[in-house]
C-alpha cells in the first residue's frame, strides 16, 4: 500500500491528479464487499475540495494531508453528513457542525470519502452490533477460507477499510482498544494518543473520560501524519490539554540517540496462547537488533483493570446516551405520552449491547450501589495509573500483546464476556490515559495478522512513534 | 399561630445568576426572548457536544460567598443530575453534590426583639432546565429551552426559621444583598430568585416532626400564604391524631392551598456522578482576594453608617438601603459636601420617592437630576428659599428640567429675611388683632404660631420665618 508521503510525491510530480485519485478510491470503496463504510462521500459532494487541492499542487503550495481520501469513523460529527454512531436512533442524524478533529483534517487538505461503519455508539470488539451490519476482516483465515472474520471494534469499518486499501487511512476512536484491537486484527497500525490530545467536541461520546480519538493507517509515518493534524488544544473541550500542534514526522525512521529501556509486563503473558507468545519473543529479537534493553515488569492491577473498566464505560455511557430520547432529533418511537414515547424511542432505537450497557451504568450508579462499584472503580483507576507510573520510572516503553486471539469468525463469540476479554490487554491503558500504538507484527499459524502494543508515557507520542517506526522496519510486515 | 405548636422551616432559594452568558455554553443569559432563540447545540444536547465553564460564575458565586460569610472551597466538583425530563436536553442537570463551591454561612436577619442568625449549610452551582409549557394546545406540551443551562446559585439554609415573618426577612435580605453584589437582578417575577420551602410542625422540646417541601415559589406573598396553610394543615392532621407523609407540594395560588406534585415529578434516583466532561474547580487565594476587592459595601454596613455617622433614623437609612439604586442616588447627591446627610435623606425618602410614585418612574430615570436637585437643596440650605418653596418648584425641576436658582429668581422667590422688610408685615399683621395679642400676653404660645403664619401668608411663603418669629416676639412683648 502507497503511504501518504508517496501519494503526496505522485500528486506534486502530476503523475496523478487529486481527482483521478479519489476517484480510484472512491470507485474501490464503492465495489468493496467489506461493509466498512456506512456512507460513501459521492466525488460531486468533494468536487470543491478536489479542485483546490488540485490549484494548491499545481501552485506547490499543497498542505499537509493535501488531496489524501480518508475514512471516517461515523462516530464524528461531519457537518451535513449522516453521522449515525452506527445506531438505528441516528440513522437520520445530519449534523449542523464539524468536529473539532475532522476540520483540522480538512483545514490540512484531506478529502473525506465517507463514513467508515463501527460498533454501534462504538460498543462492541468485533463491529457486529452495528446497525448497518457487520463489517468483514480482508484477510481470510488461511485454513478456513470460506469464512468470514470479524475485523475487530469498535473501530472495525475503519480497520477493514486501510487495510482492504479502499482508504489511505482513517480516522477512528478508541475507549478501551478500539482502535488498536481492530488494528491489530487486520494487520494494520492503530494509534490511541495520550487522552487529552486529541478534542472530543463533536464525537459522539461512549465514555467521556476515556474517548480519544486517533489514526488507524498502513504505517506509523502515516499515523505521524495524522496525528500531527488532529492533536492540538481546543478550548471547547474543557478535558483537552493546552498544547500546541507538534511535528510528528520528523522522529520516523530516525534511531535515538540514547539506549532504550522497554518493559515486557510478565503478568500479561500468563496464559496467553502460542501465537501470542512466538509474537512477543520474535519482537524480543527484534529489539535486541536494535540494542534495545529488556526488562521483566510486573503490574499489580492488571487482573481488576476489565472489571473496572466495565463499570466506569457504561456509568458514563448510560449518562451520555440520556439524551437521544426522541424528542429533539433521531428515531422518535410512537407513543401517546412522554414516557411511553421514551421508552419506545430508546427501546426501538438502540440495540442490544447498547441497552445492555446503559443498563449496567445505571446500576452502578444507583443509589445503594454507587459506592460498592462506581465509586471503588475509580479508586482502582487511580491505583492502575500510579502502577504504570511505578513502571515508568524505570521503562522508556511497555511492550504487551495487543488482543489475546486473532480476527474470529463473525457471529461466533456470542456471550458478552467473553467478547469483552478481547480488550483485556489495551483497557489498562485507556484507564490510565496513556498513548499506546498497535503494530502489526506477524502472521498466526492460520495466516492471519496479530499485533503487539507499545506503550508510552503521558504525551511521549513523538518518541513512541519513533520507536513504533524501527520495530516496523524490523518486522518488514507488509512486505 | 397556634402556642402549642413550633414551626420548622429550612429553604432553598435558587438565585439566577447575573452574567453574558450561560454556565456551560455561549448563549446569552437572557430573560424575555422570543422562545427558543437563545439556544445553540450544546444547550439543545446534539450528539457530541462539551460544557466549557463560564467563570464569570464561579466570580459571583466567590462574591456571594463573602457576603453570606461562606466557606469558599478551594476544590468543587460539578456532578450530573440524571432524569429524564423534555425540557432537560442532555437528560441530565450539572450540579454540584459532594463538593459545592460553598460551605457553612450565615446572615443575621432582624426578629420581633432579637438579631437572629440564620446558619447556611452551602450554596453551589447548576444549570437551570428548559421550560415545558402544557396549556397552549390541549394535545400537545411545548418547550422553550431559553432557559436551559442558565446559571443557578443554590443556597441552602439549615432549618433555622420558625415563623413565615423570618422567613420573608431573611429573602428580603437576601435579595437586597445578592443584587447589592450584582450576583443576580432579584427580579421575583421572572424566576430569577426562587425559594422551595421545607416545614414541619412540632410540639415544643419535642423532636424534629416529619417535614413536607413546597417546591419552587417566586413571590414573598405566596410563600408567606404557603407557609401559613401548611403550617395549618399540618397540625390539622397531627392534632386529630394523623400523621404527615414525608411529601414534595406544589402551592396553588388560585386555591392557596397546597397540594401533592405527582409522584412521578419527584421519585427519582438521580444518580450523582462527576461530569467526566468537566475538569474540578480549583479556586486560589489569589483569585479569592482578587475577588474580594470588588465587592463593595454591603446593605448591613450601609446601615450602620448612615445612622452612625450621618446620623439618619434608622427607618430613613433602611429605607435607603432598600435598594442599590437608592444607597447610590444619596451617597451621590451627599458627595459635594455642601448639605447635610441628614436633609437629603429626608427629602430623598419624601417628596423625591413621592414624585417618582406619582409619575410612576424609578429612581434611575431621575439620575441625571441629581445636580439640580443638590441645587435646590442647596438653596435651602443657604435659607435662599424656605422648604415649603422649594416643595413647590421641585416638580418643575424635576419634570422640567428647570435650573432651581433660575426658577426662584423668576418667580421671585428668594426668601426675604431683611428686618426692615418682613417689619411691615408683622406690623400689618397685628392690625385688629387685640384680643390676640392679649392671649400671648397671658402666655399662650399657641398664638405666636397664628401670627407666624399669617405673616407667612401675607409674604407668599418668602419670608423667613426665623426672623418672623423673632420680630414677632420682640413686638409682643
Amino acid at each position: 500500500m502507497p503511504t501518504i508521503k508517496e501519494i503526496k510525491n505522485q500528486l506534486s510530480n502530476k503523475n496523478i491528479s487529486v481527482q483521478e485519485l479519489y476517484y480510484d478510491y472512491y470507485d474501490k470503496a464503492k465495489k468493496s464487499k467489506l461493509n466498512s463504510f456506512n456512507h460513501l462521500l459521492d466525488p460531486e459532494y468533494n468536487k470543491e475540495n478536489i479542485n483546490s487541492s488540485q490549484i494548491r499542487y499545481d501552485e506547490g503550495k499543497d498542505l499537509s494531508l493535501d488531496g489524501i481520501p480518508l475514512g471516517i469513523k461515523d462516530l464524528f460529527c461531519t457537518k451535513g453528513v449522516p453521522t449515525t454512531a452506527s445506531s438505528k436512533i441516528l440513522e437520520k442524524f445530519i449534523p449542523e457542525y464539524e468536529s473539532y478533529v475532522t476540520q483540522n483534517l480538512l483545514n490540512d487538505g484531506s478529502l473525506f470519502l465517507g463514513k467508515n461503519n463501527c460498533d454501534e455508539f462504538a460498543m462492541g470488539s468485533s463491529n457486529e452490533t452495528s446497525f448497518f451490519g457487520p463489517v468483514i476482516n480482508p484477510w481470510k483465515n488461511k485454513n478456513n477460507t470460506d469464512s468470514q472474520l470479524v475485523p475487530g471494534g469498535s473501530s472495525g469499518g475503519s480497520a477493514s477499510a486501510v487495510a482492504e486499501g479502499i482508504c489511505v487511512a482513517s480516522i477512528g476512536t478508541d475507549t478501551g482498544g478500539s482502535i488498536r484491537q481492530p488494528a491489530s486484527l487486520c494487520g494494520v497500525v492503530g494509534l490511541k494518543p495520550t487522552f487529552g490530545s486529541c478534542s472530543r467536541w463533536g464525537v459522539v461520546a461512549f465514555a467521556s473520560s476515556l474517548d480519544q480519538a486517533g489514526p488507524i493507517t498502513n504505517s506509523v509515518e502515516d499515523a505521524a501524519y495524522l496525528l500531527s493534524s488532529i492533536s492540538s488544544h481546543d478550548p471547547k473541550d474543557s478535558t483537552c490539554s493546552n498544547h500546541e500542534r507538534d511535528n510528528f514526522i520528523e522522529s520516523i525512521g530516525k534511531s535515538f540517540d540514547r539506549r532504550i529501556t522497554i518493559g515486557i509486563p510478565s503478568d500479561y503473558l500468563k496464559d496467553i496462547n502460542s501465537d501470542i507468545a512466538e509474537q512477543i519473543e520474535n519482537t524480543k529479537k527484534h529489539l535486541s537488533k536494535l540494542n534495545v534493553n529488556i526488562v521483566d515488569v510486573e503490574f499489580t492491577t492488571t487482573n481488576f483493570a476489565l472489571s473496572t473498566y466495565y463499570i466506569l464505560a457504561p456509568a458514563e455511557a448510560s449518562s451520555n446516551l440520556a439524551r437521544y430520547d426522541g424528542i429533539r432529533y433521531g428515531y422518535r418511537g410512537e407513543g401517546n405520552t412522554l414516557e411511553e414515547i421514551y421508552v419506545n424511542s430508546r427501546s426501538e432505537g438502540f440495540g442490544e449491547e447498547v441497552i445492555r450497557r446503559i443498563l449496567i451504568g445505571t446500576y452502578v450508579l444507583s443509589a445503594g450501589y454507587y459506592d460498592a462499584y462506581y465509586r471503588k472503580a475509580q479508586k482502582v483507576r487511580r491505583l492502575i495509573k500510579n502502577d504504570f507510573q511505578r513502571i515508568y520510572n524505570e521503562v522508556d516503553f511497555i511492550l504487551t500483546p495487543t488482543t489475546p486471539n486473532e480476527a474470529f469468525q463473525i457471529g461466533k463469540k456470542l456471550d458478552p464476556i467473553s467478547m469483552y476479554m478481547n480488550d483485556i490487554f489495551t483497557v489498562p491503558t485507556s484507564l490510565a490515559g496513556l498513548p499506546a500504538i498497535s503494530l502489526p507484527s506477524g502472521l498466526s499459524k492460520n495466516g492471519l495478522p496479530l499485533g503487539i502494543q507499545l506503550i508510552g508515557n503521558y504525551f511521549q507520542e513523538k518518541s513512541l512513534l519513533q520507536m513504533a517506526s524501527l520495530l516496523e522496519k524490523e518486522f518488514c510486515f507488509n512486505e | 399561630m397556634n402556642n402549642d405548636w413550633e414551626l420548622v422551616i429550612g429553604l432553598e432559594v435558587h438565585a439566577q445568576l447575573k452574567t453574558e452568558s450561560k454556565l456551560f455554553s455561549s448563549s446569552p443569559n437572557q430573560f424575555g426572548s422570543d422562545p427558543n432563540s437563545n439556544v445553540n447545540f450544546i444547550d439543545a444536547g446534539m450528539p457530541g457536544m462539551l460544557p466549557v465553564m463560564n467563570s464569570g460564575c464561579i466570580e459571583k458565586a466567590i462574591k456571594t460567598g463573602f457576603a453570606l460569610n461562606f466557606q469558599i472551597n478551594p476544590y468543587s466538583v460539578f456532578e450530573r443530575k440524571n432524569y429524564f425530563y423534555a425540557d432537560l436536553p442532555q437528560g441530565y442537570q450539572i450540579s454540584q453534590f459532594e463538593y459545592p463551591i460553598l460551605t457553612e454561612g450565615f446572615v443575621e436577619i432582624e426578629t420581633e426583639n432579637e438579631i437572629k442568625k440564620i446558619r447556611l449549610e452551602r450554596a453551589h452551582l447548576e444549570q437551570d432546565a428548559g421550560k415545558s409549557i402544557h396549556d397552549i394546545d390541549p394535545k400537545y406540551s411545548f418547550i422553550d429551552l431559553n432557559r436551559v443551562g442558565t446559571p443557578l446559585l443554590e443556597i441552602v439554609s439549615y432549618p433555622d426559621f420558625n415563623s413565615a415573618d423570618e422567613v420573608i426577612n431573611y429573602l428580603t435580605l437576601l435579595r437586597q444583598v445578592l443584587m447589592y453584589i450584582d450576583v443576580c437582578d432579584g427580579n421575583m417575577q421572572e424566576g430569577s430568585l426562587r425559594a422551595d420551602v421545607n416545614l414541619s410542625v412540632k410540639r415544643p422540646n419535642a423532636d424534629l416532626g416529619t417535614r413536607c417541601e413546597i417546591k419552587n415559589m417566586n413571590s414573598f406573598k405566596f410563600i408567606r400564604l404557603a407557609i401559613e396553610y401548611e403550617s395549618k394543615r399540618q397540625i390539622q392532621v397531627l392534632e386529630s391524631g394523623g400523621k404527615i407523609d414525608q411529601n414534595t407540594l406544589l402551592f396553588d395560588t388560585s386555591t392557596g392551598k397546597t397540594r401533592p406534585m405527582r409522584s412521578k415529578e419527584f421519585a427519582h434516583d438521580y444518580r450523582y456522578f462527576p461530569d467526566p466532561d468537566l475538569l474540578p474547580v480549583h479556586i486560589s487565594n489569589t483569585q479569592i482576594d482578587a475577588i474580594k476587592t470588588t465587592i463593595g459595601e454591603l446593605p448591613q454596613q450601609k446601615l450602620v453608617r448612615y445612622t452612625n455617622e450621618f446620623k439618619l433614623e434608622k427607618d430613613v437609612a433602611k429605607i435607603i438601603i432598600s435598594e442599590k439604586e437608592y444607597a447610590e442616588f444619596f451617597e451621590n447627591l451627599i458627595l459635594s459636601n455642601s448639605i447635610k446627610p441628614k436633609l437629603v435623606a429626608s427629602w430623598l425618602v419624601g417628596d423625591i420617592f413621592s414624585f417618582i410614585k406619582d409619575k410612576d418612574l424609578e429612581i434611575k430615570d431621575i439620575s441625571d437630576k441629581s445636580l439640580k436637585i443638590i441645587e435646590l437643596l442647596e438653596l435651602i440650605e443657604k435659607g435662599t428659599i424656605s422648604s415649603k418653596v422649594a416643595k413647590g418648584i421641585l416638580v418643575d425641576v424635576l419634570e422640567n428640567n428647570k435650573e432651581p436658582a433660575l426658577l426662584v429668581k423668576e418667580l421671585g422667590l428668594e426668601q426675604v429675611s431683611d428686618n426692615d422688610e418682613l417689619e411691615k408685615f408683622v406690623d400689618e399683621a397685628l392690625v385688629g388683632e387685640e384680643e390676640n395679642i392679649k392671649k400671648f400676653q397671658s402666655g399662650s404660645d399657641r398664638v405666636l404660631g397664628y401670627f407666624v403664619g399669617k405673616c407667612l401668608k401675607a409674604t407668599k411663603g418668602k419670608g423667613n420665618p426665623k426672623v418672623i418669629n423673632d420680630l414677632l416676639i420682640k413686638k409682643l412683648k
